[in-house]
């Protein structure tokens, strides 16, 4: 209820994929407690002890812009992955709107919402769901054999993705045949296979060793460029949603608890709980000059370097130490403010 | 002094149960030396009570005139005798069946080998060619035809209900319900009411086999749809599947190896069944082993009983490689053989059907009696060498205690022993055990049969404590120690898919017809299921609570009795429950080879129609004392539960 509201830069119109008030309740009686004010209201033990309902999801409210990456994050157990799984009623939501390109999700048929699975969303999850007993293209052609493509069809664009994705040599072994990396390489093909509007990822690569998940994340950021599919992403790992985020939404107990670009969370953190989150983060990596940006002083010489408000701050750190004036931050032409060493260096001595 | 006692508290214990349960013993032993005769309702080999000539009566009046069993009936019967006419009687006006016996040996290595691997293959074709050369081969493939037409018909039921259980929660737990009650009944008893319903013959034997074979395919095939792990059904979900699609691309697939299992079950259970229906008049090697029996004949009982081994083993091996078989689609390669070894099986039907050498087993190499006059033979020198010590032991037992607890259980007044049974199950197992055991022992007596009853619970008795001591014995040292278990457990498993039958032939090589070697065969059947309980309770015992026992210095046998054996109460106590159960079932085949008693009673009912009726009221009482006893020790099971929970919570 805090974050939703703050940050009305996108029109409905605008929308791909526009959620309102959603709310996923699990217990006994679940549709009492988004609609009663006084049940809604309880935290998570409160509500627990007096309904034995437990809240996954809590009036969340948030657009996703076309062939934007929306990173949905928060620790175990903040319901993320419910969330990503009520935006395709692979779980059904208890309550709230789902908007697709206009059209009412929560109203759709059983027919008509496998048919908008079948060709408008995918999804890749966080231990792969691979079926052990079809080969690598079998698995990823899967898709399109279900929605009863003919198999020339199917084999061709099954390839197509698996080059895509970095598979090609691989497609006659069997899943337990290949290393997690690889495992999922063959989720990412099979949600591609498709092509689908949006992809949703359920903590893809959470499961993977560090450098793999590098690798991986790195091939997101490559596939997105190539592909330009929109996709909601939801990760516990802030580095991951700081990487591959345009927009991130910050999740506690199934409630938003600020949604915004990585250096917004970085740089004005909503309360406590989102400033302890981002603590260890290299700031100057995510920080802008926008947000260290200062009105400049009485007498202060104004002829100093200009630079742009979204540069980062680390990439600017050398020309404003090295400057012997404040560095101005212009953007079209206005003056936002400047930057002296003092600035820059609270930043990066920061870490 | 006066004043001090008056003050103080005079603590009311309830007597440990222990000792109630002595006080009622001596008070019954007490009691049966002054009523010892009375009410003791004997009724004689040959005589009848009006129940029993009622049902003998009404034997055709429900089987034959009512449409729907008769239905069942002939398409069984149909089925059983269409595949008897291909691999086992002369049918379609020649004197061989359809294919002969090297048709059907390249068939089942053929198929041996496509679902499994070479090695069964090879096994499978050896082991056919033994049992032929035993000059058993019709009655094998009588036994074959009878297992495969069980298991076709059980798997049609059992996996749709499996797949149902899987997906639904609700039937799930009405499935599981039901199988549990079934599995609580001794395979015997299934014959004695079926052939109400559908007569005497292959029919009956082949729905007793199903309804006795069916639960573990059912069983399984639920836990393997259950075991698919989410992510992927949720893959298949959020690709757009609709249910169809989701259960035959992913949850069949993903189930098999486990399904697998459960046909293997099915198909052990279904050949062990098959050989009892020999009771009733099934087909095959069963009726081998029984006559042989019946004539005291070992040689060839043992003759029969191997052919039954060797298509047991088989049947396991062929079985258990199809469902270690990886996922892999075959190579280019194997499709290849595969299709050459399929016109190599056509050829192999051509010739049976085209001479005869290849149709009808050669008889000229008959080892079949030749292993008989060796195990003749054997037993004979078992006889002379260690008869006095096996025969001493037998008089012994008999003698010193089966003789005496017979003699109490069927000496005294029936409502004594009903009165005293149900006070042990009251104390044993509260409201829970009592009621049930009332209501058992009323319909017990008005069956007829108590007396024989008594004969039979006796013997069951004596058998349970063996059973217990020994399962508990092994199982301790097996829950132990892993080697020992890596050692024993094949041994275990190998015993538990037999048929019953087979074990009574070296006991009577050994203690010839008494009701002893029906308890030693008894003992035998039932010590690997109570052993396997008993290990998997001591194994799961927490290391963590072992380690703070030994810890704090207790010996191996402290350790044993005041940790292990606690806190795996609950599965020793279903280890009872079982070795009961096991037990039962094999007293009762065990009246075959003169432990006589209810078994005679229902085996004298297949075979005389004027005893049909005794025999139906003589299985019944099997299930009657099956439920009683299961009942009590369930709720005893459930009363010490309830004592350790009230412990935990203070």
């Amino acid at each position: 209820m805090t974050a939703q509201l703050e940050y009305p830069d996108l029109q409905d119109s605008d929308a791909l994929l526009s959620v309102q008030g959603l709310w996923k309740v699990f217990g006994p009686k679940a549709q009492r407690v988004p609609r009663r004010p006084e049940l809604a209201a309880l935290d998570r033990t409160d509500l627990y002890a007096k309904t034995g309902c437990t809240a996954a999801v809590r009036d969340l409210s948030f657009d996703v812009a076309p062939g934007e990456v929306f990173v949905v994050m928060g620790l175990s157990g903040s319901g993320k992955s419910t969330l990503v799984r009520c935006l395709t009623r692979l779980i059904e939501p208890t309550a709230g709107r789902l908007v697709f390109e206009g059209e009412d999700l929560r109203a759709a048929d059983e027919k008509r919402l496998r048919a908008l699975r079948r060709s408008k969303f995918s999804m890749v999850f966080q231990h792969f769901g691979l079926l052990p007993h079809r080969k690598v293209i079998d698995n990823v052609s899967y898709g399109l054999e279900i929605r009863g493509e003919s198999k020339p069809d199917r084999r061709r664009r099954a390839q197509e993705v698996i080059d895509l994705v970095g598979l090609s040599g691989n497609e006659h072994l069997y899943p337990e045949q290949l290393s997690g990396g690889m495992q999922q390489r063959v989720g990412l093909a099979r949600a591609l296979a498709n092509d689908p509007d949006v992809l949703l990822f359920d903590e893809p690569f959470s499961a993977l060793d560090p450098l793999i998940r590098r690798e991986m994340q790195t091939e997101v950021v490559r596939l997105h460029r190539e592909v330009g599919k929109t996709m909601v992403f939801i990760t516990h790992d802030l580095s991951e949603a700081l990487k591959l985020g345009d927009r991130i939404l910050l999740m506690r107990d199934g409630a938003a608890v600020q949604l915004g670009t990585g250096d917004e969370l970085v740089g004005a953190p909503a309360d406590d709980y989102v400033r302890e989150f981002v603590r260890d983060v290299q700031r100057a990596d995510v920080l802008t000059l926008r947000w260290i940006a200062r009105r400049p002083r009485d007498g202060e010489p104004l002829d100093g370097p200009e630079l742009g408000p979204d540069v980062l701050v680390r990439e600017a750190t050398r020309l404003v130490l090295e400057a012997d004036r404040p560095v101005k931050v212009v953007s079209n032409g206005t003056l936002l403010g400047v930057i002296g060493d003092e600035e820059i260096l609270a930043v990066v001595a920061d870490n | 002094m006066a004043a001090i006692t008056s003050d103080m508290e005079v603590e009311v214990r309830r007597p440990r149960r222990s000792v109630i349960v002595g006080v009622l013993l001596v008070v019954w032993v007490a009691a049966y030396f002054v009523l010892r005769g009375i009410d003791t309702l004997v009724l004689g080999g040959q005589e009848t009570t009006p129940l029993h000539r009622w049902l003998t009566e009404h034997r055709d009046g429900v089987g034959q005139g009512n449409v729907f069993f008769d239905a069942i009936r002939i398409a069984v019967d149909h089925f059983v005798v269409l595949l008897q006419n291909v691999i086992s009687q002369p049918s379609f006006d020649r004197p061989v069946p359809v294919i002969g016996w090297l048709g059907v040996v390249a068939i089942a290595a053929y198929c041996a080998w496509a679902f499994g691997n070479w090695k069964v293959a090879v096994l499978t074709a050896a082991g056919l060619a033994f049992v032929g050369l035993q000059g058993l081969w019709q009655e094998s493939m009588d036994t074959l035809a009878l297992t495969v037409a069980a298991v076709l018909l059980s798997l049609l039921v059992a996996i749709p209900l499996g797949i149902w259980a899987g997906l639904s929660d609700r039937a799930f737990r009405v499935a599981t319900l039901v199988l549990d009650l079934m599995q609580t009944l001794p395979t015997f008893v299934y014959l004695a009411p079926l052939t109400l319903f559908f007569a005497i013959g292959p029919a009956a034997a082949t729905i007793a086999t199903l309804i006795y074979a069916a639960p573990p395919a059912v069983r399984l095939t639920a836990h393997a749809i259950r075991s698919v792990p989410p992510e992927s059904v949720e893959a298949a979900r959020s690709l757009g599947s609709t249910r169809g699609q989701t259960l035959l691309k992913v949850l069949l697939p993903m189930s098999r190896s486990t399904v697998v299992v459960g046909i293997n079950q099915t198909i052990m259970a279904a050949l062990s069944m098959v050989t009892v229906a020999a009771l009733i008049d099934a087909p095959g090697l069963g009726q081998t082993v029984l006559k042989a029996l019946q004539t005291l004949d070992v040689g060839v009982a043992f003759n029969a009983g191997l052919a039954i081994v060797v298509i047991a083993i088989v049947l396991d091996r062929v079985t258990t490689a199809a469902g270690d078989r990886p996922w892999r689609t075959a190579s280019v390669r194997r499709k290849v053989l595969l299709g050459v070894g399929a016109l190599a099986v056509l050829v192999a039907i051509w010739f049976s059907r085209t001479y005869v050498w290849a149709a009808e087993f050669p008889s000229d190499v008959n080892v079949g009696s030749r292993i008989a006059v060796v195990a003749t033979d054997v037993t004979n020198w078992v006889h002379n060498v260690f008869g006095g010590f096996t025969y001493g032991l037998r008089d012994a037992v008999t003698i010193g205690l089966l003789n005496p607890l017979e003699g109490l259980l069927t000496g005294s007044p029936w409502w004594l022993v009903s009165a005293v049974v149900v006070a042990l199950a009251a104390v044993l197992g509260g409201w829970r055990g009592a009621v049930p055991a009332a209501v058992c022992l009323v319909l017990l007596v008005a069956t007829g049969v108590w007396q024989d009853s008594m004969v039979t619970l006796a013997s069951t008795l004596l058998a349970t404590v063996v059973v217990v001591a020994v399962g508990l014995a092994l199982g301790v040292w097996a829950g132990r120690n892993r080697r020992v278990d890596t050692w024993i457990r094949p041994v275990l498993d190998a015993g538990q898919t037999m048929p019953p039958f087979v074990y009574l032939v070296p006991f009577l090589a050994l203690f010839g017809t008494s009701r002893f070697t029906a308890i030693a065969a008894a003992v035998v059947f039932a010590v690997p299921v109570t052993t396997k309980i008993v290990a998997d309770g001591i194994r799961a015992v927490p290391v963590a609570t072992v380690e703070a026992a030994n810890s704090v210095g207790s010996s191996a046998w402290q350790v044993i009795s005041k940790v292990q054996l606690p806190v795996a109460r609950r599965a020793i106590t279903l280890a009872v429950n079982q070795g009961l159960i096991y037990v039962l079932s094999m007293v009762v085949v065990g009246g075959l080879v003169g432990a006589g008693a209810l078994g005679y009673d229902v085996a004298a009912g297949f075979a005389q129609s004027e005893l049909y009726g005794k025999g139906l009221a003589a299985g019944l009482a099997i299930v009657l004392l099956g439920v009683m006893l299961d009942r009590i020790t369930q709720a005893a099971a459930r009363r010490t539960q309830n004592f350790q929970n009230r412990g935990d919570k203070r």
